[in-house]
């Protein structure tokens, strides 16, 4: 007995030195709620990302790095900040990947992030709001504002020659503020909006928003919401009444649900979804195979980039304080440097050892800019015999 | 000015939509009507009775489509429509037997009878969500219209198209056929007129030898059947979503109180009042106006009285009006 009772001490002293080279990463995603189906592959991209860096035994000298999973909703503002705190104060973890959703997002940063100086990278808010954060530096997303997506949105529209369109949008945050980014950029390139409705998500009949919009006019109808929910419902009607049959689709609206439901009666309608045609792309399909999920899913790569760039600025830096490391992220991200594509990150710990330079680019080919967030690929897509197909990229 | 351009313009996006939304809302406003009528009470499960009766037809629907039948360019679900109802019949018999029975023995107060049904309409809120799922659920097949706003424009040469739905013009037809024999077994049957005796005076009912539980029965299988119908036929128009019928509640309610509470042609009326004053209160007219006016003018704004955010707030103004001015309804009818 005697023997056993030292035995576990012992066993307990060897563990506990061995956490003390032990790195922990907090993977803290809305792993329940409304983005609980993005959410299981976005964080096995963040894992996949971690246990790379963790099983070359080049991160700093031959450290592990374990990912702590913590749960921030999507909605829940109260309950994100809760389990931040916890992955902070009592995980002790020296970054965050995450949050998933704005709101979520916002709450962490203010509340958890700065107050305690960790790093935080969200692989998929994309509210323009975190753009203008008070983050003394600590918060990046390798997801675009949905402001980049604006813009991106009336360069399609005037490189197709559209002067006028009518918008509408679901009415909630991401619709509210796409919508009005989307309407700034547009107007400030000379398009004009000639009305703006809200749809709210849910209802049976959307005609009347359809009439309402149909008498102001427009050659194209932008619909920000979401394909599964009134973004449908007010295409139907606008098909049936015979308002509109050209509509913008941004990314909450590209989806096969909707070609399947309208077929090609929606033939030549456009839209823009985030995606890039650089090598990363591909290899992140490479790297996650046999993983089981899809390196293509929504918002996998911009996972598995968060955590990379999170781990490789701590190598930069030599060091896995946030305040040591925060100015490194961007170093890395952004060129001069050798290109770094998924799987590739053990040649990138290899060359920031030797005191190298890299240029992350990753599975979305980060580049980081203004405030330290993506700034955004896009691919726009056309509605082709009732089928979504990529036209370019942006 | 361009008259007619306005004229189809208005058709399109308000006199169309508003008929067939009108007529679904009198079939809806006739059943709480009956119900009052007979048993005196307002009926919150009505909404959740339409959406179990068009759940029953939406399955009978896909067992026939899984068989292969169809109607051609009619939709499959007027044929499911009497399987719809049977099942529909049997459970509102069923719900009366077991919850507001009770409360009639017992001689309780209308608004015991009301309380009861909203207990009522969230059994049966549950029970259909878990029969059929909250999901959206689509069941409308056969053809989608007689004529595309396209197809009309190439047809007139005119610049406004008018789009005509096969199932607005299903809606039409059906509910002015249910009308039509609602009226003639209101007032040329026994049975029929069993029940207007019953409605007006019920002792005096009872004393001539009137039969209650018999008058009861025709009730709410009559309403069965006008909410089944009615369901399908917003269901087919619109789209079937278990939600969506709490929703139309109040509209309906407004209908049926605005036209008169009992009065069987006040709930058609009420419904097609209600329907219209939607429509048209949150039309946009500036494309209307600019037809009408000057070549080339257009009018600044939308020209819309109300955001059609506030499309359910018309129907609410509508019922506080109707209780404030006129209790009784346009024909006059019981005062709640």
């Amino acid at each position: 007995m005697k023997k056993r009772i030292v035995a576990t001490i012992a066993a307990a002293i060897v563990s506990t030195t061995a956490a003390a080279e032990e790195v922990k990463i907090g993977m803290l995603q809305g792993f329940t709620g409304p983005t609980e189906s993005l959410v299981g592959p976005m964080a096995m991209g963040g894992d996949l990302a971690i246990q790379e860096v963790s099983d070359s035994g080049l991160f700093l000298g031959g450290m592990t790095v374990v990912s702590v999973r913590g749960d921030s909703t999507c909605i829940d503002a109260a309950a994100a900040t809760a389990a931040a705190e916890r992955l902070i104060t009592s995980e002790g973890v020296a970054a965050i990947n995450g949050a998933t959703c704005s709101g979520a997002t916002t709450a962490v940063v203010n509340n958890v992030a700065v107050p305690n100086g960790i790093v935080m990278i969200s692989p998929s808010a994309t509210s323009p709001a975190l753009s203008t954060i008070e983050d003394n530096g600590l918060f990046f997303r390798t997801a675009p504002s949905d402001a980049r997506q604006g813009e991106i949105m009336a360069n399609v529209l005037n490189n197709r020659g559209v002067k006028s369109v009518a918008l509408t949008h679901t009415n909630n945050d991401y619709g509210k503020g796409l919508a009005d980014a989307f309407q700034a950029a547009y107007e400030a390139s000379g398009g004009s909006v000639t009305a703006v409705a809200a749809h709210e998500d849910g209802k049976a009949d959307y005609s009347a928003e359809v009439g309402a919009l149909a008498a102001a006019g427009g050659e194209v109808l932008v619909v920000a919401g979401y394909l599964d929910q009134g973004g449908k419902g007010m295409i139907q009607a606008s098909l049936d009444s015979g308002a509109f049959d050209t509509f913008m689709l941004p990314d909450g609206m590209v989806g096969d649900s909707l070609t399947d439901n309208f077929g090609d009666a929606i033939d030549g309608s456009f839209g823009t979804v985030p995606g890039t045609d650089s090598p990363g792309a591909a290899m992140m399909t490479d790297v996650a195979e046999g993983k089981g999920f899809n390196g293509t899913d929504p918002y996998v790569p911009e996972a598995y980039d968060a955590s990379a760039l999170i781990l490789l600025a701590m190598q930069s830096a030599g060091s896995t304080k946030s305040e040591d490391f925060k100015s490194h992220v961007e170093k890395v991200a952004n060129a001069p440097g050798e290109q770094i594509f998924p799987g590739e990150l053990a040649k990138a710990l290899q060359i920031l050892a030797d005191g190298g330079e890299i240029d992350y680019v990753g599975g979305t080919a980060v580049e980081l800019i203004g405030s330290g967030e993506a700034s955004g690929s896009y691919r726009e897509v056309e509605v082709k015999g009732g089928k979504f197909e990529t036209v370019t990229y942006h | 000015m361009d008259i007619l351009n306005a004229l189809v313009l208005f058709a399109n996006y308000v006199f169309v939509p508003a008929t067939a939304y009108g007529a679904q809302l009198a079939l809806g406003a006739l059943g709480v009507t009956l119900i009052f009528g007979i048993l005196r009470f307002a009926n919150f499960a009505h909404g959740e009775l339409m959406s179990f009766g068009t759940m029953a037809v939406i399955l009978a629907t896909w067992a026939l489509q899984d068989m292969g039948v169809s109607l051609g360019p009619l939709p499959t679900a007027l044929l499911a429509l009497p399987f719809g109802i049977a099942v529909t019949v049997v459970f509102a018999l069923l719900t009366d037997r077991y919850v507001f029975r009770f409360y009639r023995v017992k001689k309780s107060d209308p608004i015991i009878y009301a309380i009861a049904s909203v207990g009522v309409m969230f059994v049966m809120a549950g029970l259909i969500r878990v029969i059929i799922g909250p999901d959206d659920q689509s069941f409308a097949d056969g053809a989608r219209f007689i004529i595309t706003a396209r197809d009309f424009k190439e047809l007139t040469g005119l610049e406004e198209g008018l789009a005509i739905r096969v199932t607005q013009v299903i809606t039409i037809i059906v509910a002015l056929a249910v009308m039509a024999v609602l009226f003639w077994f209101l007032q040329r049957t026994r049975s029929g007129k069993a029940m207007r005796a019953y409605s007006d005076n019920e002792d005096l009912a009872l004393l001539s030898g009137i039969d209650p539980d018999k008058v009861v029965r025709m009730a709410w299988i009559i309403t069965a059947i006008l909410a089944t119908i009615a369901g399908t036929l917003y269901g087919l128009d619109k789209t079937y979503k278990p939600f969506i019928f709490q929703q139309i509640l109040l509209p309906i309610f407004a209908a049926a109180i605005l036209g008169g509470i009992g009065q069987p042609v006040g709930a058609i009326l009420g419904g097609f009042v209600v329907a219209y004053s939607e429509v048209t209160i949150t039309y946009a007219y500036k494309k209307f106006l600019a037809y009408l006016g000057p070549e080339g003018w257009a009018p600044e704004g939308l020209m819309q009285f109300l955001s059609t955010d506030y499309k359910f707030a018309v129907s609410f103004i509508i019922l506080v009006a109707v209780l404030l001015v006129r209790p009784t309804g346009i024909i006059r009818g019981k005062v709640i």
